[in-house]
């Protein structure tokens, strides 16, 4: 198989001809993963053996299994996302060896699908970063230059996927998480629309924010991966009851007519002129292959980084009470028999979450508190709508809008550790989605000069994910870079 | 000086649904074994997400509607935060301030008066695990048993209308009957289906402001409820008059001290830090579908009292005491219409029937600590029992005998009859024997009758019924033995 075709659609259909067994696309994807996570850490756990059995099983049923729409396709899992029996630790030492009795709503369908799990992927501890440096497993480094961070939170999945570990991974975005690290390391990240998939068994970060999605190498990929995750579940109240559209007959690479809108205020400070350069040149693209680009007015966008990390922190806040040492997970071991349940918890969790996760808890319990709940929370929630108000009015008038994912590029590890604010203001471009529950999705568009991602960013209408993908595959059709792959790795 | 009392309830009562609040594990933990009902929902393991029972939200309306609640469109679930160990997502869904019901009442009835008691609100929310402590000298140890987790709890908040603590018992009696009227709970209050807290403060009678008032828990009847609400009036007012002031606490009443003890203070009080409930959408309730839960309500208490007395010719007084508990209302009723009479017969048998239950069979009940629902008698069994006496193959005398029978040993009364051999004596020649008997081993009391003292009678009457073992028809007995005696005298004469 050439190079080219070691996509979900190409493993796929190879595995349903008989071209390849699922078992060896597996041990092609396991020998690549030991081979190269020395030097990357994408994974916290790699399912070598498990993944072997399930390809041969896949193997065994090819027959009757034909049409299922990831037959023998290797994935792999953020490590935020329940797995049954397999280490599922949210990048944190407080689940450290912990495995979840049950299998999320999404890992039981990519099961049904036919996929083959090959691991879990490093991420910052709860999800709660955008580096992966905040994991208590250690760092992910970024594949197209090692000394940098691959994005995060799910900087593993993506990680893995840029320095084709997995054809597709697992990911989840609460302010980003999903296509922040794809802008970073050069592949395709989805942010559906809240409540486009089911999130039951997604350890919560932050419940009204959080979003399961793929990051794949191509745009037709991550739809074929939607595809199977999406869908009314009935165990996540959140969950939407409309079945998702057929994705698969979405891409005549036609966007004549389709109306992008840019927030141009939005770009005028703080982004890096490479990246500005970049989202030029995706839009001049677009615009050449018959698409109408426009401003548009999001006055309100400036705020959602402060919103969102009001709510974000408020939700996490409460959503990591259960991390108490009582039923699983790390406790602390107390001395003396004098120590009571307080004492416990206090140096459970103390031990257990490291310095981001505490900072935001910390955060989210003052925003909470009585006192302050109307200044800080409900105050949040009002501007979020806002925002919301804002895009819908766009919607009037254009199709997507688009910005770009980030506003620098890959940042060197440990350059921001220290700095939590420039960290966040990072997430200029990528919060609002996750505030207006609306679908975003980031493409690549290109690399700096030397030789770094940069990420090009659709938000849509609610629940038309198919538009964004739709504009997406026209954008790779077109593009020079989409067959370059970080060297390291190629 | 005067005091008046101030008293407001909140009552919790666990729902009687097939399956837990949020998820489908089954809500009846009271009999399982422990830590087998439960689910990565309930366990509060990290990854689950809550799911709205339908039902648990039906039966919140439905006991709105019976206390007369408005029921808004709008309503949503909350997080209450706080960490404990029996609670295992460290925040309890609850509702904040938009609860399924608003703005009720009920109708309560004292000695004194009849009054109606505002419901400020009621709201659904989830039960929590329980606990069970080992002190240090058995290794200083909990255990947790997570089966109670999730199950659904209705919480009733009245307004702070109650003036006594009678008033507050014959609320709380009022309410624990209109839920079992209603079908949406068992209310059992000693396996703590049915809880109740009471909020408890004094003021100088004529004051509109409220006194620092008291949250007391941990009263597990009716009967300490009572109790506990009359120590706290009489410790309030000892604190008010030696002129001192009522801290504002919530205090634990220990059963077997009958007293109210400090449990925290009000600088303890938790910041619950509410918020909306992110994993769960708020609630459009459909006002269509609440009218269609009101059409389909039960028949409550007072409606079935009035058509007790219209449809069995009953007293309002006997009608009100058979309705004061559905369980009663429901055994009457079904004794009642084990046979397909009408008219006076109706009214009659539905008269024997009231006045078995109300009588012997409730004594019998209360030596025992037993509800209705309890009753070895079934309806069917009292039934018989009452034809039994009715058709005269027993003595009133003799049925009570038999009841008591059929209840300590759950046997049939006809049986019962049959097997003891108690079978009244209603044919003449069998019972003569006996009068022959008695006369002629009481020749003292024949002389005595024949010497003009009538009440020698009674006491030979009483003599055939022991002869006969109580089973003789008193009738015929008095009126062998007058004959017997008549004939005596002519004799004499």
């Amino acid at each position: 198989m050439a190079p080219g075709a070691w996509t979900v659609t190409g493993i796929r259909a190879a595995v349903a001809g008989g071209d390849l067994s699922a078992r060896e696309v597996c041990a092609h994807y396991l020998d690549r993963i030991a081979a190269t996570d020395g030097r990357l850490h994408a994974f916290t756990t790699v399912l070598r053996e498990a993944a072997l059995a399930r390809a041969d099983e896949v193997d065994a049923r090819r027959a009757s299994w034909r049409d299922r729409p990831l037959l023998g396709v290797p994935i792999a899992v953020k490590d935020v996302i329940c797995t049954r029996g397999v280490p599922t630790t949210a990048g944190s030492r407080i689940l450290a060896g912990y495995r979840p009795p049950y299998d999320a709503t999404v890992v039981s369908r990519l099961l049904d699908a036919g996929a083959v799990i090959v691991g879990k992927t490093n991420c910052d501890e709860f999800a709660m970063g955008s580096s992966t440096e905040h994991s208590a497993y250690g760092p992910t480094r970024n594949p197209w230059a090692l000394d940098r961070i691959p994005g995060g939170s799910s900087g593993g999945a993506a990680a893995a996927v840029a320095a084709g570990q997995a054809p597709a991974s697992i990911g989840t975005d609460t302010g980003g998480s999903i296509r922040q690290p794809a802008a970073l390391c050069g592949v395709v990240g989805l942010k559906p629309t809240y409540g486009r998939v089911s999130r039951y068994g997604l350890l919560a970060f932050a419940s009204s924010l959080d979003q399961i999605g793929p990051l794949t190498w191509t745009v037709a990929d991550a739809a074929a991966v939607l595809q199977v995750l999406a869908g009314p579940d009935p165990r996540d109240a959140t969950a939407s009851t409309e079945p998702p559209p057929d994705l698969s007959r979405l891409f005549p690479g036609n966007v004549r007519g389709t109306r992008i809108g840019v927030p141009r205020v939005a770009l005028a400070d703080g982004v890096d002129p490479e990246v500005l350069d970049a989202f030029g040149a995706a839009l001049a693209m677009l615009s050449d292959r018959g698409a109408e680009v426009c401003d548009v007015d999001l006055p309100h966008m400036q705020y959602a980084v402060p919103v969102y990390y009001l709510v974000a922190p408020a939700e996490a806040s409460s959503n990591l009470a259960r991390y108490d040492g009582v039923r699983y997970g790390h406790r602390a071991k107390l001395d003396g028999a004098a120590a009571g349940v307080s004492e416990m918890y206090a140096r459970t969790r103390s031990e257990g979450f490291g310095a981001e996760v505490k900072r935001r808890i910390m955060l989210g319990t003052y925003a909470l508190s009585a006192g302050y709940y109307d200044a800080y929370y409900v105050h949040a929630q009002r501007v979020r709508s806002l925002i919301r108000n804002d895009f819908d009015r766009a919607f009037a008038a254009v199709d997507a809008v688009a910005m770009p994912t980030t506003p620098t590029p890959a940042f060197r590890i440990g350059e921001r550790i220290d700095d939590p604010l420039a960290m966040y203001l990072g997430d200029v471009f990528t919060v609002s989605a996750n505030l207006t529950g609306l679908p975003a999705i980031s493409l690549p568009a290109g690399l700096t000069q030397a030789r770094l991602p940069i990420g090009f960013q659709l938000v849509g209408r609610p629940f038309d994910e198919a538009t964004l993908l739709r504009i997406g595959d026209a954008l790779e059709r077109d593009a020079p870079w989409s067959d370059e792959r970080p060297p390291a790795f190629a | 000086m005067e005091y008046e009392t101030v008293i407001g309830l909140e009552v919790h009562v666990q729902l009687r649904t097939q399956s837990k609040m949020f998820c489908s594990c089954r809500a009846d933990y009271q009999s399982a074994p422990v830590n087998s009902r439960v689910c990565p929902v309930c366990l509060g393991l990290p990854g689950a997400l809550p799911v709205i029972n339908r039902r648990a939200v039906e039966y919140t309306v439905m006991t709105g509607l019976a206390l007369n609640c408005d029921i808004p469109r709008l309503t949503k679930f909350d997080r209450k935060n706080y960490p404990y160990p029996d609670l295992m997502k460290g925040y309890q869904i609850s509702q904040y301030d938009l609860p399924l019901a608003i703005d009720g009442r009920l109708q309560i009835e004292t000695e004194a008066e009849t009054k109606a008691v505002g419901v400020t609100r009621v709201h659904l929310e989830e039960d929590v695990a329980k606990l069970q402590h080992f002190p240090a000298d058995s290794g200083g140890y909990s255990l947790v048993d997570v089966n109670r987790s999730g199950v659904p709890l209705m919480e009733i908040v009245s307004e702070p209308d109650m003036r006594s603590a009678e008033e507050a018992r014959a609320y709380l009696t009022t309410l624990h009957s209109l839920l079992q009227y209603l079908g949406v709970s068992t209310a059992n209050m000693q396996d703590g289906s049915f809880r109740c807290d009471a909020n408890i403060s004094l003021r100088p009678a004529g004051s509109e402001e409220f006194g620092n008032r008291t949250e007391i828990k941990n009263m597990n009847s009716f009967r300490s409820v009572f109790q506990a609400l009359n120590f706290e009036i009489e410790r309030q007012r000892r604190v008010l008059e030696g002129g001192g002031r009522v801290v504002q606490e919530t205090r634990g009443w220990i059963e077997g001290r009958a007293v109210t003890v400090s449990q925290r203070s009000k600088e303890d009080a938790h910041d619950y830090r509410y918020f909306p409930e992110p994993d769960l959408p708020p609630l459009d309730i459909d006002p269509v579908w609440v009218e269609e839960i009101r059409g389909r309500l039960p028949e409550l208490a007072t409606q079935r009292c009035a058509r007790f007395q219209q449809d069995y010719g009953l007293s309002e007084y006997d009608a009100r005491l058979l309705t004061d508990s559905k369980a009663m209302a429901d055994y009457f009723e079904t004794a009642v219409c084990l046979q397909a009479l009408s008219g006076d017969a109706l009214n009659s048998h539905a008269k024997q029937v009231s006045n078995w239950m109300l009588g012997d069979l409730s004594g019998l009940l209360n030596q025992d600590n037993r509800d209705i629902s309890e009753s070895p008698v079934s309806p069917e069994s009292l039934v018989e029992l009452i034809g039994l006496v009715g058709d005269g193959i027993i003595s009133v005398t003799m049925g009570k005998t038999v009841l008591e029978e059929a209840y300590n040993t759950g046997g049939k009364p006809r049986r019962i009859v049959e097997e003891r051999g108690y079978t009244q004596i209603s044919d003449t020649s069998a019972v003569e024997p006996a009068v022959f008997e008695a006369l002629e081993a009481n020749p003292r009391a024949v002389a005595d009758y024949l010497g003009g003292k009538e009440s020698a009678a009674k006491f030979l009457v009483g003599q055939v019924m022991k002869i006969t073992r109580g089973q003789a028809k008193p009738d015929l007995v008095n009126q062998l033995v007058t004959a017997a005696l008549d004939r005596a005298k002519a004799g004499v004469d």
